[in-house]
């Protein structure tokens, strides 16, 4: 029918090039339209986990043209107020919810842990390859006390590697994130002056350093500054190629982020029986990594539009299960088994 | 009442609609301010209350203990904002000189000055970038070595950091070059000939015509232009949060990294969450009073200028 009227139009104006524009113009909004009876979703919410989910709907989508999806890294705080405003059909969070959060949708929240992660302190020395720090050293740079890559308290762990004299430039985040929450609990829980002088929270005053906006302003500041060292998910170290330091877990060993010590990371935290929100805030184990996290979706335990809420179920079905493969290619950490059945038993509340 | 306009009244016209247009539309403008300042100052209400006047003076900004004092931020933005007026000014001026006066043939001078005028036209996160390139490993080589021979004294003790106050300022006094010289430029050329022409009559050489005649008759235009670029540096976001290094501590030293309370809106807004917001949005309008009230200053000194040099064109 489109192109029917189209070619009508094309006709009388004697095939010009012109012609050939408007029947572009045209059309293409008249066929968008006839497209749209799809399921329309709109997601909002952290910007740790938002490269994995952008694949997560592009996948989707094309084994089920039926569904538009949109999500946008926002950030966890903005994504917790959007889906309180039920502005989107499923909100994001590193922080998950806490009570209060939840109580106030009245709707009713069911929170679904997507996948994990784990945070890295990535640095930039040249020619420096490796580099181990131990809990006190990691803890004194991010307080300020340890100023140069020379420090005894480095060198102690680093024997055979030469340190430069030069200052360490501490990179850290400006803005509220999903990733200050976990990695501030994590000193916090592993030192009492941290704990004091900083606390815990989605956004904390640093005592020292410099700040950039999101995981990837802390990134650039790393790659911008000689002798810098912050705090980022994986995947955004491991795409700018910048090499992350070996930390010491609670069991005294020396472990780098991979997805097999994130795994075991992830596989010694006790989730509550029936809500979902659990941080391995400083795992045990010889081969974890310390610094480890889900992030957690947020949906409706109701949804107003029963499309709408089946259409989100099957997505988040399809992203626990099909979707946990691209986890690992992108710098996640797939989610244990036990976890993904836990969710999927979760999943069934929604309506 | 001019005579006119008395006029028109005498003829009894219909409604000017053109009239009735322009003033609605001039109306529009006042109340959208007037909105503006409400949406600020009603969420900002609570911390208006819990800090009061302490919001200024306070050294801490804590989100996560509900601790909000400016601050850091009130001295960052003035300190890059003058800063970068104290490496602009003199440059913008001499840039001035150079175009009102004729020691290049006119067309050589249109091009610079229309040069200088385009750098208005970059976009404030091209400038980011740029000093992220360019004037941050610049001020890292050039700062390390300031610290290590300068140390002592607290502008430029260590470590230094690429991002920082001085990589800021450098960057903001590109960004306001050419509105002062633009400006500047403009009450240069404004000073009628007759002076000029007076002064080379009682003898006086060509530079001392230039300081001491031109400059004075237009120095109310320069320091309007300056008034401008002040306001301008204050509210600039964008590049300032690209290269200054967000941090909420004091610090005497340029090499250090610092924050303005543009800077910490565009960074914090985003998550901010109960009280964050409205301490906020008190920035925001501490912000916005400030540059009102500059602008406002600049355009004061102006309107004074045109009167005390209308007798003289």
């Amino acid at each position: 029918m489109n192109l029917m009227t189209g070619g009508v139009i094309a006709t009388r104006m004697k095939n010009s090039k012109v012609s050939f524009l408007f029947l572009a113009t045209m059309t293409a909004p008249l066929l968008q339209w006839s497209a749209s009876a799809a399921t329309q979703l709109q997601g909002a919410g952290a910007t740790f986990p938002a490269p994995l989910y952008q694949r997560w709907i592009a996948e989707y989508t094309k084994g089920n043209p039926n569904v538009q999806i949109n999500y946008q890294g926002v950030g966890s705080g903005a994504g917790i107020k959007q889906f309180t405003q039920t502005l989107v059909s499923f909100g994001a969070s590193d922080a998950a919810m806490t009570d209060e959060e939840i109580a106030a949708v009245k709707q009713g929240v069911v929170l679904i842990p997507a996948t994990a992660g784990s945070i890295v302190l990535p640095y930039n020395l040249p020619g420096v390859a490796t580099l181990k720090l131990s809990r006190e050293a990691y803890v004194g740079i991010f307080l300020g006390k340890i100023k140069k890559w020379n420090d005894p308290a480095l060198a102690k762990t680093n024997q055979g590697v030469s340190l430069p004299n030069l200052s360490i430039t501490v990179c850290e985040r400006s803005d509220g994130s999903g990733t200050n929450f976990v990695f501030t609990k994590h000193l916090s829980t592993i030192s009492p002056e941290f704990k004091d002088k900083v606390g815990e929270g989605t956004s904390v005053t640093w005592p020292t350093g410099v700040a950039g906006k999101g995981n990837d302003g802390v990134t650039a500041l790393i790659k911008q500054n000689k002798g810098a060292i912050g705090y980022v998910e994986y995947g955004y170290a491991k795409n700018n190629k910048l090499s992350s330091a070996q930390l010491q877990n609670k069991a005294g060993e020396f472990v780098a982020a991979t997805t097999a010590s994130g795994a075991a990371t992830l596989a010694t935290t006790q989730f509550p029986p029936n809500l979902l929100r659990a941080w391995p805030s400083d795992p045990d184990g010889k081969e974890c990594y310390p610094i480890a996290t889900f992030t957690w979706l947020l949906l409706y335990k109701k949804y107003d539009n029963g499309q709408t809420g089946e259409a989100v179920k099957k997505f988040v079905d399809w992203g626990l299960t099909e979707g946990q493969k691209f986890s690992e290619e992108l710098g996640y950490v797939p989610l244990p088994k036990e976890i993904v059945d836990k969710g999927m038993e979760a999943l069934k509340a929604v309506q | 009442m001019s005579p006119a306009l008395g006029n028109m009244k005498r003829l009894k016209k219909p409604p000017d609609f053109f009239l009735a247009l322009t003033w609605v539309a001039s109306v529009a403008a006042v109340l959208t301010l007037l909105w503006i300042l409400e949406s600020i100052v009603l969420p900002a209400w609570p911390a208006i209350q819990q800090d009061g006047l302490g919001f200024f003076t306070g050294t801490v900004w804590d989100v996560n203990r509900n601790r909000y004092g400016a601050l850091p931020f009130l001295i960052g933005t003035a300190a890059s904002s003058l800063i970068a007026l104290c490496i602009a000014l003199p440059l913008g001026i001499f840039i001035a000189l150079f175009l009102s006066e004729n020691f290049l043939p006119l067309a050589v001078r249109q091009v610079i000055r229309f040069v200088v005028e385009l750098l208005a036209a970059i976009p404030s996160v091209v400038y980011g970038l740029w000093g992220i390139a360019v004037v941050i490993p610049i001020v890292q080589q050039f700062g390390g070595y300031l610290s290590d021979y300068l140390g002592s004294i607290p502008l430029f003790s260590g470590p230094a950091t690429g991002n920082s106050m001085l990589t800021a300022s450098l960057v903001l006094a590109i960004m306001v070059l050419p509105t002062i010289t633009a400006v500047s430029r403009a009450a240069l050329v404004a000073v009628p000939a007759t002076l000029r022409e007076g002064s080379y009559a009682v003898g006086a050489t060509r530079w001392e015509t230039i300081f001491r005649v031109l400059v004075p008759t237009a120095a109310p235009g320069i320091v309007a232009a300056t008034i401008l670029a002040f306001g301008r540096a204050m509210g600039e976001t964008m590049a300032v949060a690209m290269l200054i290094g967000n941090s909420p501590r004091l610090s005497w030293s340029l090499l250090s990294p610092a924050g303005t309370l543009a800077a910490l809106l565009a960074n914090q807004f985003g998550e901010a969450q109960g009280l964050q917001i409205s301490a906020l949005m008190y920035a925001a309008l501490a912000l916005v009073l400030l540059t009102l009230f500059v602008n406002m200053a600049g355009e004061a000194v102006l309107r004074h200028a045109e009167k005390t040099t209308a007798g003289i064109r």
